[in-house]
């Protein structure tokens, strides 16, 4: 009977899964697909990985979506860390009304973060990658603070007033005690900023100027053009980095937990 | 003036009075135990001595200098924590350094401090282990550890024994009273646990609802309670509602009992405090009154008595074993019967007196 | 305690963040719904609703975010349930499994669902294969809702999974203890236990089903106008930006609606996160 049990669980895990990956398996074998079409398989090549690079349209985009990425998945992390930390210091209500703006963009349906923003940003400013990238850490800095809130708040007053009663000032207690705290907490807010910012189309799509096209709305621009089989092979590279990235850290992550155990 | 001075310092939180004028006086290199139920101002007297939270009013001194603005990280004051507070992303080496780090002390000079720390603590060749891998007594001495290489002045010691069991209790009791003498310096320990404030200290600053209500050594506290609170706190006690009759007289339940105590006046309500290994049992006829066994629990080195006498269940230890229902006699001899003021206003309850 | 007032001013550049950026927004695109192109006021982009395109995509919408929603529930719960029996050490791991994909791009993940469902695609060619009769489904409704629960589920998956996690082992034994059967198990503790999950789970699949605008593009061949296509045309094609703000503000009113029907049901003091 549990052996019935953990087998079904199982292959119920695997269907799920499927479910998810199919479209980025389709997406890996098109990659090296030798035709210009979706649908026809026209035998294996390596020809897009190698016309990448001087695929100018794309290379870019990606660019474009890299330094978007980076910059606002960078600045929502410091920006939300120490909103964190203000935060977790405020008195109750205070910190209520804070944490209730801070879920409107997590809850506000995305192309109306998207158009309000667009709205502001043509009253004060002109929209380009700039204005994306103020889009971008708008709605990726709840992610930071939420990954780094629970942290703080786990993290005992004691271990603070240890150090500051061996003599640690304020500052010193910060960067000894703190932050290797709640940095897990940092890192996974920063990956899911960068990751919601590098998956993002809507808010970006109404917040961009002309001229500046990030990958997905590129793709967008040129749905109806078809599809550059380039395209394929740099988001399997992506996924590949992505993946290789998580094995690593996990494996790492293990060993760690090995070591201690010793 | 004193090592330690509390003038006049008064605290509270959420306008809720935790501490109320309070002055406390503290000798170099005592061990001296703050002891109370929780909620009696005992932590908060200690974290305003560690420089954890400021006083509404009052003056902190230490060796003659105001220490009430001092933050925590500048005062010559080291404290252990209730829950240890390791940090938990160092080795013991790391927690241990990290005082001395900030002191800017030389690499030798660190490791010798942690060598012998880590051997005043019995645990020698730890340096290099997580503090996950520790028991809780182990972590708790490796929280004094860090705390006494920084050779504070005073150290402080948030109830430190509160979380472990009670045999680990009773040996760290005595390892902190050796520590205390091969360190030679004031230790202020929290506790609400009596045993450990009678085994350990030389002065014991009994407190209560933000009160000092007595302060004097173990032997003191314990023989003399000065009111109800402490004697109900201290041990278990036969607190009875009685008149001083005169000096050396006192009626309680209905009998008249010679004791010790002089000076209360005639006629004057009175507690009279009679703990319960005092109390001989006899035959019928044989004490001041008689009474009957209503319950009687082994414990060990003793048996637990409940006696129905004069209207009052008297608690009541004796070695030997009584029959429920048997009738005995109660007989104390004069100088085991404490007589207490008792308390006419709140304020009365407040005691100050030098330690 | 001493530090509490110190670092609560840290707050402050976000405080003025969240002014701007989010705060003021909101009122720019009040101002444009209640305002026509003259700049005077109106109602009658709020009103637009009620144009029976408008009303029909609005009524689509809701119906295909219920659907997508319940379907999310369901497949979710048991997957967040066996997640949790695994006892993984790593959930850090688990949450990256289901994040991942999104490092794929999104555009592109939901143009290979047309390369799966389409007449003669993958689905069909394994359908066919073994003698099984092929089904047309991609520019229907239901190409919407799986492209839909394919994008959302990890949403439902993560909240669900971090609710049961939170559940102290003992009350599950101690309900066993009882002599309660692991169904009854289920309904009476496991189910009420994880309902903060649950709603969080319903919230960020319902309110983007419910303005999606992409994938009804990509999947419903333009035959599927969602209100998002609606606002989205507004903005870039017709070009009356008083008009698009006007729904999305009638967008933004359901949306607050399902929250606060939710949060009735949510009765947790930490209702307000959601991760």
């Amino acid at each position: 009977m549990k052996k019935v049990k953990k087998g079904a669980s199982a292959a119920y895990l695997a269907l799920i899964f499927l479910f998810l990956y199919a479209p980025i398996l389709v997406l890996i074998v098109l990659s090296f697909n030798n035709s210009m079409s979706r649908t026809v398989w026209g035998g294996f090549t390596l020809n897009w990985y190698h016309n990448l690079p001087s695929n100018d349209t794309i290379m870019d985009a990606l660019w474009t979506t890299l330094r978007i990425t980076l910059s606002s998945s960078i600045f929502a992390t410091i920006l939300g860390t120490t909103a964190a930390i203000g935060i977790n210091r405020m008195k109750k209500h205070h910190a209520a009304i804070m944490l209730g703006a801070t879920n409107i963009p997590l809850l506000n349906a995305d192309i109306v973060t998207g158009i309000s923003l667009m709205l502001l940003f043509t009253r004060f400013t002109s929209l380009g990658e700039f204005s994306v990238v103020l889009a971008h850490i708008a709605f990726s800095v709840p992610y930071v603070i939420f990954n780094v809130l629970p942290r703080l708040q786990s993290m005992s007053d004691a271990c603070i007033e240890a150090a500051m009663d061996l003599g640690a000032t304020p500052i010193y207690t910060f960067y000894k005690i703190v932050l290797p705290e709640i940095f897990p907490g940092v890192l996974s807010g920063f990956l899911m900023a960068f990751t919601m910012s590098l998956d993002d189309f809507t808010i970006t799509y109404f917040t961009k100027g002309a001229g500046v096209n990030t990958l997905s709305t590129m793709l967008y621009t040129e749905l109806r053009k078809g599809i550059q089989p380039e395209l394929y092979a740099l988001s399997t590279l992506l996924f590949l980095l992505a993946f290789l990235m998580l094995i690593a850290t996990n494996f790492k992550g293990l060993n760690k937990k090995e070591a201690q155990r010793v | 003036m004193e090592f330690i001075q509390f003038d006049h310092v008064s605290k509270s939180y959420d306008k809720q009075l935790v501490l109320d004028e309070l002055d406390l006086y503290v000798k170099e290199n005592s061990f001296v135990t703050l002891l109370g139920p929780s909620g009696c101002g005992k932590t908060t007297t200690l974290r305003l001595l560690g420089g954890f939270e400021k006083p509404d009013s009052g003056k902190i001194y230490l060796n003659g200098n105001d220490i009430t603005a001092l933050p925590a990280n500048l005062r010559p004051i080291n404290t252990v924590f209730q829950k240890y507070a390791l940090f938990p992303h160092m080795t013991i080496e790391e927690n241990i350094a990290f005082g001395l780090k900030i002191q800017k002390k030389s690499k030798e000079y660190i490791d010798d401090k942690i060598k012998y720390a880590l051997k005043l603590v019995n645990l020698d060749g730890f340096e290099k282990r997580s503090i996950d891998s520790l028991s809780g007594g182990q972590q708790q001495r490796i929280a004094i550890a860090r705390a006494i290489v920084n050779e504070p002045k005073v150290l402080l010691l948030d109830e430190p024994l509160g979380a472990l069991d009670l045999k680990l209790r009773q040996s760290m009791q005595y390892e902190l009273m050796k520590i205390k003498q091969e360190l030679g310096i004031t230790f202020i320990y929290v506790t609400h646990d009596q045993e450990e404030a009678l085994t350990m200290s030389d002065t014991i600053v009994v407190m209560n609802q933000g009160y000092i209500q007595q302060i004097g050594t173990p032997e003191d506290i314990y023989n003399e309670p000065e009111n109800a609170f402490v004697a109900d706190f201290i041990g278990e006690s036969n607190i009875i509602e009685g008149i001083m009759i005169k000096d050396e007289l006192v009626s309680f339940l209905g009998v008249q009992v010679p004791c010790v105590d002089r000076g209360f006046g005639t006629m004057k309500p009175v507690d009279v405090v009679i703990r319960p290994e005092d109390v001989e049992l006899g035959a019928p006829g044989k004490g001041f009154m008689d009474g009957v066994i209503s319950d009687c629990l082994f414990k060990g080195v003793h048996y637990e008595l409940d006696v129905q006498c004069g209207g009052y269940e008297w608690l009541v230890h004796t070695t030997k074993y009584f029959e429920v229902g048997q009738h005995v006699s109660l007989n104390v001899i004069p100088f085991n019967i404490q007589i207490m003021n008792k308390p006419e206003s709140e304020d009365e309850e407040v005691l100050k007196e030098d330690v | 305690m001493f530090n509490r007032l110190r670092t609560s001013f840290l707050a402050m550049p976000y405080a003025i963040w969240i002014l701007i950026c989010t705060i003021l927004p909101l009122f720019y695109i009040l101002g444009y719904a209640i305002t026509n192109g003259n700049g005077s006021l109106t109602i009658s982009n709020l009103t637009a609703i009620v144009d029976p395109v408008h009303l029909k995509s609005l009524g689509l919408s809701i119906q295909i975010a219920l659907i997508t929603t319940i379907i999310c529930f369901i497949l979710a719960y048991p997957v967040a349930l066996i997640l949790h029996n695994l006892k993984i050490s790593n959930k850090g791991f688990i949450v990256f499994l289901f994040i991942l994909p999104m490092w794929m791009n999104f555009m592109l993940r939901i143009l290979a669902w047309q390369n799966i469902l389409s007449n003669n695609g993958i689905l069909n060619s394994i359908l066919s294969a073994i003698g099984l009769p092929t089904i047309h489904i991609l520019y229907t409704k239901f190409a919407v809702i799986l492209g839909m629960v394919y994008d959302f589920l990890p949403y439902m998956i993560l909240p669900i999974y971090n609710s049961l996690s939170k559940i102290n082992d003992d009350v599950i034994e101690a309900a066993a203890d009882l002599g309660s059967n692991w169904i009854n198990t289920f309904i009476k503790i496991t189910l009420p236990l994880s309902k903060d999950g649950i709603i969080s789970g319903v919230i960020m699949v319902f309110v983007p089903a419910l303005s999606s605008f992409v994938v009804s593009n990509l999947l419903g061949g333009g035959k599927v106008l969602l209100i998002g296509n609606v606002i989205e045309q507004e903005f870039t094609l017709a070009r009356n930006w008083n008009l698009g703000s006007g729904l999305s503000i009638i967008l933004m009113l359901f949306v607050l609606a399902s929250m606060g029907i939710m949060n009735k049901l949510d009765d947790s003091e930490n209702g307000g996160m959601l991760l």
